[in-house]
């Protein structure tokens, strides 16, 4: 799950991670009156789940509580593209108004869970404010890298070598500090990724985290309540929002065939043979183990809201669940719902036959499939039709 | 012979009072699986369905010789029961529920180091020696007694793939899923050097998804060691970057663990892959035709 910056800063903050000034702001008249009462330079931040924001104009330095309303205005409302948020881009609607730092130095420091070795690893590097990515692929030696052993969490030797190897000297402690306030929070709350990008050195000595990122692992959400609370809706996609409530896993794309699937490894599956049979898939949809007919029947609702949709691959292969029972669930969803657009069933497993039956007799326009090839074949035929 | 299990291992359900546990338990049972306890806090003392009760592993495996576990318990309490079963010995920990905290699988991973234990999973589908022994929630009657070794990140794809190879007349040794989470127990090497070393294993099929770097990896050690010819394919050719694809592990972040990059590693370590999920089976007989 991902959080707004200003929501990662004021996590952060009473762990000990120094943060700028500033408050949230939701109007451009909200914004002046914070700026106004801050006074001198401030800096007015967009408030998007995405990066690149200083590029697509999301960030902007102000010497006035006039300008800041003025800056506020301009960008409340505005969609912000990003090379993070797609082409479709994001609309902000609040703003992290903050006090204006003068800046010595930005280094980057940021916390990954590193699948290859099942630990947490802090990556830090004298080259800040700039994508990461492009840092290790340009200059690979300028990433610093210690790996946490979570029997003893971070130890202040690893923050001393990291803090040393980044040029830091009176800021060795303070550097310290605040990497393991970071350690400590990246475990508490349970992150799958936290990056302070730029940590910055003030002109006067200070170390302080100009911005903060942080996804949250979303098998941890039954433990972090105050995490869920965070959930801003206006940054998620309305459907994929709703199947997850249901406990369905759904994500959306751009064709036009939707896919039923059970599983995650299947539905991607269904995807790509789509696209290799030359159509597009509309979404990505696992119903999970257990395709019961409630289960199905909201799979469909769900798909059929899509309006680009003009067909649908149902793809189940039945395990523990007998197809007969599957087939049935279909059947009764596309009668309750009156589904209209092609409908192409593959279904595999135990009770094949008699599940092939329920559909041939149920009377719809359903269109039986034997494998996944086939399935595939049939519904983009019928939607290019 | 066969990888990690056969019709000698003992298995214990930790959780099988549950109703997937019980649920499961039950037809791997009915498949032949030696089922001898159960394990599940206060309950210890009772039975289900003959399969007697244990408050603690170290009691289930002191009575009955428990040497494998297969976990069904929630998530919030899954990491517990795999420190657990490594405690008391077990040797091949096996762990289905889907939605464990990625921090406690960390931890979990670290109370592993240099004891015995094997951990399989979590999410995923479980193991399954055709014919002899079944441990998980795989659908028994799909698979079929032969040579063929099968290592996958997911679960009914494993059993699409186990379909098609069964109807190019290809049996399988043993299945292995490894699970779909990005922090997990053992991997795409472990499993490939076991099917090395199986006399009764000759080739393997190997199916990958996005996220992470255990394909690149596997296909650098394949290059390096594999002696019994590889097949692979990779699931997520169309998966949008940034989004998890239903599993934790399925992720294509930063630019990393596209579908491509992996084929490629794959292709370069000489190992046959195909683009259709509908050609797996296709692919390892051609493969063996060679």
């Amino acid at each position: 799950m991902n959080i707004h910056e200003h929501q990662a800063k004021e996590i952060l903050k009473p762990f000990g991670v120094p943060v700028p000034k500033g408050r949230v702001a939701n109007t451009a008249a909200e914004a002046g009156a914070i700026a106004r009462e801050m006074g001198g330079t401030v800096v007015v931040k967009a408030q998007i789940h995405a990066g690149g924001r200083g590029k697509a104009g999301g960030v902007k330095v102000v010497k006035s509580a006039e300008e800041a309303e003025k800056a506020a205005a301009a960008m409340l409302g505005k969609t912000l593209v990003t090379h993070q948020t797609g082409p479709q881009g994001r609309e902000v609607k609040r703003l992290l108004i903050e006090e204006g730092l003068p800046i010595a130095r930005e280094l980057y420091l940021g916390m990954v869970l590193d699948r290859a070795t099942g630990r947490v690893t802090v990556i830090a590097s004298t080259e800040g404010g700039v994508e990461i990515e492009e840092v290790a692929r340009k200059s690979p030696e300028k990433i610093l890298k210690e790996v946490i052993d979570p029997a003893v969490g971070l130890l202040p030797f690893q923050c001393r070598r990291l803090a040393y190897a980044l040029g830091l000297g009176r800021q060795v402690g303070p550097f310290t500090a605040l990497l393991q306030a970071l350690a400590r929070a990246f475990v508490e709350k349970d992150c799958s990724l936290a990056e302070i990008n730029p940590l910055v050195v003030t002109q006067d000595g200070r170390l302080l985290a100009l911005d903060a990122k942080i996804n949250i692992d979303n098998n941890a959400l039954f433990r972090r309540p105050e995490i869920e609370a965070l959930r801003d809706l206006n940054e998620e996609d309305p459907k994929e929002y709703e199947a997850s409530r249901l406990g369905l896993s759904y994500i959306s794309l751009d064709g036009n065939i939707g896919c039923m699937v059970n599983g995650a490894g299947l539905a991607m599956a269904t995807m790509d043979i789509i696209k290799l049979c030359g159509g597009e898939p509309a979404n990505f949809l696992d119903v999970g183990g257990g395709a019961t007919k409630e289960r199905v029947t909201e799979a469909f609702k769900i798909l059929l809201s899509d309006k680009r949709v003009k067909g649908v691959l149902v793809n189940i292969f039945g395990g523990i669940m007998r197809c007969d029972v599957i087939a049935q669930g279909v059947v009764d969803a596309a009668r309750e719902l009156g589904v209209t657009v092609p409908l192409v069933v593959r279904l595999q497993g135990t009770n094949v036959e008699q599940g092939r039956k329920i559909l041939a007799d149920s009377g719809l326009a359903i269109t039986p499939a034997d494998t996944i090839g086939d399935a595939a074949e049939k519904i983009v035929k019928a939607v290019n039709k | 012979m066969s990888i990690l299990v056969d019709k000698n291992t003992k298995v214990l359900t930790q959780g099988i009072t549950g109703a997937t546990g019980q649920f499961h338990t039950r037809a791997c049972k009915e498949y032949g699986t030696k089922m001898v306890a159960g394990v599940t806090p206060g309950k210890g003392g009772t039975d289900f369905e003959g399969i007697p009760i244990f408050d603690t592993v170290a009691q289930a495996v002191a009575e009955t010789g428990a040497d494998t576990s297969v976990i069904y318990v929630p998530p919030p309490f899954t990491a517990d029961a795999m420190m657990e079963a490594a405690d008391a010995g077990i040797e091949l920990i096996i762990s289905i529920t889907e939605g464990v905290p990625v921090m406690d699988m960390v931890r979990v991973k670290r109370y592993l180091d240099g004891r015995r234990s094997r951990l399989l999973g979590p999410n995923c589908p479980g193991v399954i020696t055709p014919g002899e022994c079944k441990i998980g929630i795989m659908p028994g009657h799909i698979f079929k007694p032969g040579r063929i070794g099968v290592v996958s990140r997911s679960g009914t794809l494993t059993y699409e793939a186990v379909d098609q190879l069964t109807r190019v007349g290809l049996g399988q040794s043993t299945c292995v899923g490894i699970g779909g989470d990005p922090v997990h127990g053992i991997g795409f090497i472990d499993v490939l050097k076991l099917f090395n070393d199986d006399p009764a294993t000759e080739a393997v099929v190997m199916i990958g998804e996005i996220g992470g770097t255990d394909e690149e990896e596997a296909a650098a050690w394949v290059k390096a060691h594999m002696k019994k010819p590889v097949t692979a394919f990779i699931v997520g050719q169309t998966a949008p970057p940034g989004k998890r694809m239903g599993h934790a592990g399925a992720i294509i972040s930063g630019g990393k663990g596209t579908a491509q990059e992996k084929v490629a590693a794959l292709k370069a370590a000489g190992i046959r892959t195909t683009p259709s999920p509908a050609l797996i089976g296709q692919t390892m007989k051609e493969a063996l035709q060679r």
